[in-house]
């Protein structure tokens, strides 16, 4: 048998940086992870630390993700502490790129109405064409202006992982894989987890298995419906510099490469790549910048995000399990300073987060409501 | 340089008929063999040193010859990022060490920064 503080299922961005924080707070902690037929969307998201209009219709999840993004300082240069590895975490503010005049308005009454509702603090700037020209020279002619706020920012989220998992296991974190659960089992207050053939105890278990949580919730009595939600990404050549800002469509990685993205696309649990969803993406990122149309591109790929039917994450103690938590979410990268630096205490023994009281999977049970993507 | 190639073009049927074509290195003239990629042509006439990294700027040269590795980038015709080992030598072209990550251009003036 092997023993521990904490189990956490999932070896993903959510489930090393819960690991991490649990650990920093002084818990033995085993992270159970599946293996490479695991849908991992933290191997193909985007990289984005992004507040701007995230939490349209609930205000806590605009806060949620703003206090994150003003802790990844701390986070970036605690793993660079840690580990050495530098995340190329840059704030420089981030730009939503409009293609026409009504996704303008749009956009400004919900940035508007999202400022009145978190404060003056919340701040964000309408730019018509020619002052986004001023600050990315490149933007192409169609596009009709975009909104920007100082609060966004990027990384790269593959070194994040990697940092991640370095400053964990520095931590004393066993990360196991080829630990796809495959069952788990309460009793006197202990968790046992079968998985990879093996029994796993800890009286406290974490779910941070992304879409696996679905399944595994109800095992625990929790719920956390979640569905797969497919986004594709083209890959550049690395290139000189040639964007400042980070922007919804076309980001610049530290090491050049341009990623233009993306797509929204509902096909269960299939994470290939279409051409023409390609086609699509490569077209809108060239009227973005049409300098784009000389680029080469090196790859493509797709990943599934973590979606719950309003877009917002889960986090939830179970009642009739007690010792078990689920924590999912889509945003792993903008989330991770949370995870690691408030998630992570409360699981380890800490207070209640009062900033997650509107997160509790059970909003999803109450059948009178009806539930808009709002991320 | 010529003199210093670690390949040597096999001996036979095709390698016996081809004519040599003259290409540019780096504005150095080189005599290569008609009909074989850049990269080989290069390779032959003692190049070494095809591009700097992207990001560490470290020297590199072909790896893979047959399309993957992207090692093999060079500028030719005045086009960066091209893959030395799929194109063909012909007479007249000009190829340029690539340093760097590329530089997008919209083909007319220098478009970045």
């Amino acid at each position: 048998m092997n023993t521990s503080d904490l189990l956490v299922i999932g070896g993903g961005l959510v489930g090393a940086s819960v690991a991490l924080g649990a650990a920093r707070s002084g818990l033995a902690v085993t992270v159970l992870d599946e293996d490479d037929v695991a849908f991992r969307a933290s191997r193909g998201n985007f990289g984005l630390v992004w507040v701007q209009s995230k939490g349209f219709t609930l205000p806590d999840y605009a806060r949620w993700s703003l206090a994150s993004a003003q802790s990844w300082p701390e986070l970036s240069a605690y793993l660079k502490e840690r580990t050495g590895i530098d995340v190329e975490l840059k704030q420089p503010g981030g730009l939503h790129l409009c293609l026409s005049q009504e996704e303008m308005d749009t956009r400004k009454e919900r940035l508007q109405w999202l400022q009145d509702e978190v404060g003056p603090h919340y701040q964000f700037e309408m730019l018509d064409h020619d002052e986004l020209r001023k600050r990315v020279p490149l933007v192409g002619p169609d596009v009709v202006g975009a909104t920007y706020t100082p609060m966004d920012g990027h990384t790269n989220p593959l070194k994040l992982f990697r940092a991640l998992y370095d400053a964990a296991a520095k931590e004393g974190v066993q990360f196991k894989t080829g630990c796809g659960t495959e069952d788990i089992s309460y009793a006197n207050g202990i968790f046992t987890v079968k998985a990879g053939g093996k029994l796993w105890q800890a009286p406290k278990l974490v779910l941070a298995a992304g879409l696996g949580n679905n399944k595994l919730a109800p095992k625990v009595g929790l719920f956390a419906p979640v569905e797969p939600n497919r986004g594709e990404v083209l890959i550049s050549e690395r290139l000189r510099p040639m964007l400042s800002y980070p922007t919804n469509f076309v980001r610049q990685t530290d090491e050049g490469t341009v990623q233009i993205g993306d797509s929204h696309e509902d096909v269960g649990f299939d994470d290939g790549t279409i051409t023409s969803v390609l086609g699509g993406i490569a077209k809108r990122g060239i009227k973005c910048f049409p300098i784009l149309a000389n680029a080469n591109l090196v790859r493509a790929w797709a990943a599934l995000r973590v979606m719950s039917p309003d877009g917002y994450p889960i986090y939830q103690a179970s009642e009739s399990h007690p010792g078990a938590f689920v924590v999912t979410c889509h945003s792993g990268v903008t989330l991770a300073a949370n995870h690691v630096m408030r998630i992570a205490p409360w699981i380890a023994g800490g207070a209640y987060p009062d900033a997650i009281r509107e997160f509790k999977g059970d909003r999803f049970l109450n059948k009178d409501l009806v539930f808009t993507n709002g991320h | 340089m010529a003199t210093n190639s670690l390949f040597r073009p096999l001996s036979g049927p095709s390698s016996t008929s081809a004519r040599p074509v003259e290409i540019e290195f780096d504005g150095r003239v080189l005599q290569v063999q008609e009909g074989v990629s850049v990269a080989a042509a290069l390779l032959s006439a003692g190049v070494s040193r095809f591009r700097t990294s992207v990001v560490s700027e470290t020297p590199r040269a072909p790896y893979c010859m047959m399309g993957v590795c992207f090692e093999c980038l060079v500028e030719i015709d005045g086009q960066a990022s091209r893959q030395s080992c799929l194109v063909t030598v012909r007479d007249g072209m000009k190829i340029n060490t690539q340093r760097g990550p590329r530089a997008l251009t919209d083909g007319t003036e220098a478009g970045n920064e």
